[in-house]
């Protein structure tokens, strides 16, 4: 109980509860100086400002578009992102280089393995390390099959924002095999990191099952695809929706830096895995599709057309997996075999190591990009000399392409904008990081 | 290749490379400051060299430096498929030309650099933040902003203390 002295000295005169005023909310707002509300700029007078929201079905994730509208086209659309922002680049200077493969896993949370693979060929390079055939070709193996898994999801949402609702669910029964692999071969469904610096985590199941269920796949799939083109390829509501929206010329793309399948659907022939190799591609057989006007229906196309030269590339590794391990055996960087372990001390030590301070990368600094199923996705890692990386940046494909959707949308319906969202294919995992 | 750009940069402005590194086959060049939009303009349109892709932009903090920040540019040529890299150091407080005339492409990559670290680039069409809410105080990358702390949900009795029951 307090007395008079102690309540003086708190200088408190009304204990009455005032209740909030209207506005209250933006209390916190002006608390803070230098307060900078988001500008945005008004094309035309007499518009209408229309906000699709953070939470929307059509927005693949997170994404808030600002439309100018006048009367029902659109004037000019402001894309707003930062919903999901968690701060992995900051996270990952906290953590050691093994440690932090599982934070970008999760930017692209619809393609695990990509992002993997590209932050572990980043490391790799920097350390001056290369993983032996068999991790390389699994490495290939699983990356296709994730680029597969990827359109999939890609065609199923994009399908069902234009209208098409049966697509989706058409897509996710395929997509349940490719889960199915995934589990197979590491025990989880989705955010694997399968992939470890120098090789994988783990080997192949020795029972068979990986290769059997990769051939079942591989056994079902092309009918699959079949059925989805027999759906909407030449389907009049499709090519109403899709045909000559959202174009875009080579030289705008380019400029815009866009890269993926929307480059590829204005009729340019670049893939990186064919221009700049990795992880043992050149060894492999296959087309790049390529579009002719760059408007959502040849991005369809493109798209439709990868899945089934990824599933050429699949077979092909399925068929020559070549015999060795699976991991690189460089003592201060990749865990001795376990057995190993419990027999030599020197293996227990550097197996202590490992785990509790990681390895140490000599000083520099490496950027490598791979081509994701969304474009071209970048990794530029500068080390310090110790075990943690000094910076880790994502160049995020999707948010460079998301950039580009004002120049897409203008002059548009609201209905394309929809459907031009959904063809750029955006993850706000990659975007947001 | 690196070579073929290095030399032609030498040729071209000898005067604004100050630094040059190479580590495992990739190469930095680091120019000065104010002669970055001629530099970037002259590897975009040489035909030899051809760099019309402007994969990243890229901050870094370097606090114990003077100059403390770093703007890098990743930059690809479709034709050739070729990389390379330019370096720019600014101290805090300093802007930097920004590239978007040349590559549009650098809109949205430079905002994320004036939103994680607080480097201003002039002749931005669009300079805000782009990630973090509009009305944030701080700049989240650079090396002496805390990882996580906690932040304050509800402020809105601040200057009215709690009923105290006796």
């Amino acid at each position: 109980m307090r007395d008079e002295e102690s309540l003086s000295r708190l200088n408190v005169t009304d204990f009455s509860v005032v209740p909030p005023k209207a506005d209250s909310f933006r209390m916190t707002k002006s608390r803070i100086a230098n307060s900078e509300i988001m500008q945005i700029k008004r094309e035309k007078q007499d518009t209408m400002i229309l906000n699709m929201g953070p939470q929307h079905p059509a927005t693949h994730g997170v994404l808030r578009v600002v439309l100018e509208l006048d009367g029902e086209t659109v004037v000019r659309a402001t894309p707003d992102i930062g919903y999901l922002h968690t701060g992995i680049e900051k996270t990952a200077e906290y953590k050691t280089y093994s440690q932090a493969i599982t934070l970008f896993d999760r930017t692209d949370y619809v393609a695990n393995l990509s992002n993997n693979l590209g932050y572990v060929l980043a490391v790799e390079k920097l350390l001056d390390i290369e993983a032996p055939p068999k991790a390389q070709y699994l490495r290939v193996l699983l990356t296709e099959l994730t680029r597969i898994a990827s359109h999939l999801v890609w065609v199923g949402s994009h399908a069902a924002d234009i209208g098409a609702l049966s697509m989706l669910l058409y897509a996710f029964r395929e997509r349940e095999m490719l889960m199915d692999i995934f589990e197979t071969v590491s025990g989880q469904r989705m955010m694997t990191s399968y992939f470890r610096i120098g090789g994988l985590a783990r080997d192949l199941p020795s029972t068979g099952e990986f290769e059997r269920r990769v051939k079942e796949f591989i056994k079902v799939f092309p009918s699959k695809v079949q059925d989805y083109e027999n759906l909407l390829t030449k389907n009049k509501l499709w090519l109403q929706r899709t045909v000559g929206i959202g174009t875009i010329t080579t030289e705008e793309a380019i400029n815009c830096g866009l890269s993926g399948p929307i480059l590829r659907g204005c009729g340019l022939k670049h893939d990186l895995r064919k221009s700049n190799p990795y992880s043992g591609y050149e060894k492999f057989e296959f087309d790049i599709p390529t579009g002719k006007n760059g408007d959502i229906y040849d991005r369809y196309l493109v798209r439709v057309e990868e899945m089934r030269q990824s599933l050429k590339i699949v077979k092909q590794a399925l068929d020559g997996i070549p015999q060795g391990d699976y991991i690189a055996k460089i003592p201060g960087v990749t865990y001795p075999p376990k057995e190993i372990v419990k027999k030599e001390m020197e293996a227990l030590i550097y197996h202590f190591k490992i785990a509790e301070e990681g390895f140490q990368v000599p000083t520099g600094e490496v950027y490598h990009s791979i081509e994701s199923p969304k474009g071209e996705l970048g990794y530029f890692i500068v080390s310090d000399g110790s075990s943690k990386p000094y910076r880790v940046r994502v160049r995020p494909p999707s948010f460079v392409n998301l950039s580009a959707l004002n120049r897409l949308v203008t002059g548009r319906l609201i209905a394309d904008v929809v459907a031009i969202i959904g063809s750029i294919d955006i993850v706000l995992g990659e975007i947001d990081r | 290749m690196e070579n073929l750009t290095l030399k032609k940069l030498k040729q071209n402005f000898p005067n604004s490379i100050l630094d040059v590194t190479e580590y495992r086959g990739q190469v930095s060049i680091q120019i000065k400051k104010e002669d970055l939009l001629l530099v970037c303009k002259f590897l975009k349109d040489e035909p030899e060299l051809k760099y019309d892709f402007l994969s990243d932009v890229c901050g870094m903090d370097y606090p114990k430096n003077e100059k403390r920040f770093e703007v890098i540019y990743n930059l690809y040529s479709l034709p050739f498929s070729w990389r390379t890299r330019l370096k720019i150091r600014v101290a805090e407080g300093e802007s930097v030309n920004s590239v978007t005339p040349i590559w549009k492409a650098a809109n949205w990559l430079e905002r994320e650099v004036y939103d994680m670290f607080g480097v201003k680039f002039d002749n931005h069409p669009d300079l805000q933040r782009i990630l973090m809410p509009d009305d944030w105080v701080g700049h989240p990358l650079r090396k002496d902003y805390p990882l996580n702390f906690e932040e304050i949900a509800f402020g809105h009795n601040k200057d009215k203390p709690p009923r105290i029951i006796k």
